[in-house]
């Protein structure tokens, strides 16, 4: 028994490993993929059959599984980006106002195609290649040697895959990150201050914090962080620079007394149903492999999704008198983003407690930033995506741990330190966050004469102010 | 002739649009509209924020009669678009001083 989870810890350490991969690329299959070979081929020769492949030639078992990982990591990138578009752009799209729909859908599909650029120029190379300015950065940031992608060819691999599918579905992470704060600054923002601040953001937050924690040579993942597809990465330096952002931009026209309802909650359904079959290729696409701790991962987060859905429709249902559409699928969201974290490290039944939590934290948290902090954080992003993120981050110190719900094993030797590390780690990405957008603001700004629009544009609507568009020409 | 202008609950419509029929009213002009008068908006609550909705859907329709029709059209959306709850809505009654039927040039009560 001891020697079947001593092999699994490390089975799950080394899945872990994978998927942080480095650009040291080892033409090497993971033991688990070659244990799972070996025992497909076993059980061929069992039964008699041939199957052409000489089980002794390790290579060849390698290229079988190459082929296999290569194939998902393809499709779970499309499925990333499908998440943002359009599945972010329409879950935001039908929260707001008619009038403001189109610049919504603007503001994600822009943001979206000046990230990809950027992670090719320089993002990619800061994220997730080891290098440094210099050695005493070397834990800080990522180097310069693939700039441009300049030592990319159709041959180089991550792992056992293509590096350009690796640089490309990492990609489409960089790119929903920054779309997620779009939610906090809609209906009043100015267009050219959505470009400068998410191309500046990029850069200065996001790059930084994915190397700390997903870069084999970032301080966070030495530290043995556990943050399986992005909890602190991707929702909780959302989720803070979100907040930040709102309260600098400040609050709506009319806000809170005359505040205009979800012009299309149907809009908003199908957007957080895309974001939910997205997020089967944002989570078990993390595993970086075709995998069992893809599979896992996929199911886990699954459960967690349709848990959260259900305890915020309850929650709602007896706090308002009636069950919500648009509650639900919030309900949806936070269960998808605090499961975010944990998906490599859960089992099912603690699947089901992370999105039963994240359904009821989540609940309140929206409250709490519109009401008691007084923030227009227009459509949650803190609330759902940064407490969301954050609440998975920490609970996967104690739901990861072998036992009754099923974990896979944490890395540290107890859950109280583990929670250290955790905790380290968001605070850390929330510092720099916070920081970093306050000067962002400042200096978008100073550039564009305020990053808010007039009073009347604001009144006629982003739609037509600021894309001369109607979102919609109904006759 | 007059101008009869009613503002009813939308759901409303297909019933008065029925009961005119029956009594030999042919064409109509319909708007939607929103308003408000003892009945009071209602408040929605999303994600933990109210929303105050202070205007109601509504439709209104216009038709143009003989005066000699006027009591009965009136009798007849009252009884239609009646519910007994607040909300129902309201009929005016306007002098109208000319028709014409654009395409033949009638005018008066030939117009209607």
């Amino acid at each position: 028994m001891k020697t079947l989870s001593c092999l699994k810890v490390g089975l799950a350490f080394l899945a872990f490993f994978l998927f942080n991969a480095s650009v040291f690329a080892d033409f090497n299959a993971t033991a688990e993929t070659k244990e799972t070979a070996q025992k497909w081929l076993e059980g061929k020769a069992l039964a008699g059959e041939h199957v052409g492949l000489d089980d002794e030639d390790p290579l060849k078992i390698d290229a079988f599984n190459r082929e296999g990982n290569t194939a998902w990591m393809i499709t779970a990138t499309a499925l990333v980006l499908f998440m943002t578009l359009p599945g972010l752009a329409l879950f935001y799209g039908g929260l707001v106002q008619s009038k403001n729909v189109l610049s919504v859908l603007m503001h994600c599909f822009a943001i979206a195609c000046l990230a990809s650029i950027i992670w090719v120029a320089v993002g990619y190379s800061l994220a997730l290649t080891p290098g440094g300015l210099g050695d005493d950065a070397r834990g800080w940031i990522g180097g310069q040697g693939q700039f441009f992608l300049q030592n990319l060819s159709k041959d180089s691999l991550n792992g056992d895959f293509p590096e350009s599918v690796w640089i490309t579905f990492q990609m489409t992470f960089a790119i929903i990150t920054p779309g997620l704060i779009v939610g906090a600054f809609v209906e009043r923002i100015k267009f050219t201050a959505v470009l400068l601040f998410s191309a500046l953001w990029l850069i200065i937050v996001y790059c930084p914090v994915c190397y700390w924690v997903w870069c084999s040579e970032g301080w966070l993942f030495k530290a043995g962080v556990i943050d399986f597809a992005g909890g602190i990465v991707v929702h909780a330096t959302a989720g803070a620079s979100a907040l930040t952002l709102a309260w600098m931009l400040g609050r709506r026209q009319g806000y809170p007394k005359s505040l205009k309802p979800p012009h299309s909650p149907g809009m908003v359904m199908t957007g957080a149903a895309m974001l939910w079959v997205g997020w089967f290729g944002f989570n078990a696409g993390s595993a970086a492999g075709a995998n069992g701790s893809a599979g896992m991962a996929m199911l886990v987060t699954h459960i967690s999704a349709a848990t959260a859905s259900l305890v915020w429709m309850f929650i709602e249902w007896r706090k308002t008198g009636k069950p919500g559409l648009v509650g639900i699928v919030t309900g949806t969201i936070a269960g998808l983003a605090t499961i975010t974290p944990a998906s490599g490290s859960v089992g099912p039944m603690g699947a089901i407690v992370i999105g039963a939590s994240a359904g009821l934290v989540c609940y309140f948290a929206c409250g709490f930033v519109k009401e008691k902090l007084g923030v227009d954080d227009s459509l949650d992003v803190a609330a759902v995506h940064g407490v969301g993120g954050i609440l998975g981050t920490l609970m996967v110190s104690f739901v990861g741990l072998e036992g009754p719900l099923g974990g896979l094993g944490i890395n540290a030797d107890t859950p109280g330190a583990q929670f250290a590390i955790q905790a380290k780690g968001c605070l850390a990405a929330v510092a720099l966050s916070v920081v970093a957008t306050y000067v962002i603001v400042k200096i978008v700004s100073a550039i564009t004469g305020g990053i808010r629009v007039s009073e009347e544009d604001e009144t006629k609507g982003l739609d037509q102010a600021a894309h001369g568009e109607n979102g919609y020409s109904l006759n | 002739m007059k101008l009869i202008k009613s503002i009813i609950k939308p759901f409303k419509l297909e019933d008065v649009k029925d009961a005119l029929s029956e009594i030999g009213v042919e064409g109509m002009t319909v708007l939607e509209a929103k308003g408000f008068g003892r009945q009071k908006g209602h408040t929605e609550i999303y994600r933990g924020s109210e929303y105050t909705i202070d205007f109601l859907p509504k439709v209104v329709i216009e038709i143009v009669v003989s005066d000699d029709l006027c009591d009965k059209v009136i009798d007849a959306i009252s009884k239609a678009a009646k519910t007994e709850k607040i909300g129902d809505g309201k009929i005016f009654v306007l002098p109208v001083e000319q028709a014409v039927r654009i395409r033949t040039g009638e005018q008066g009560d030939e117009a209607l």
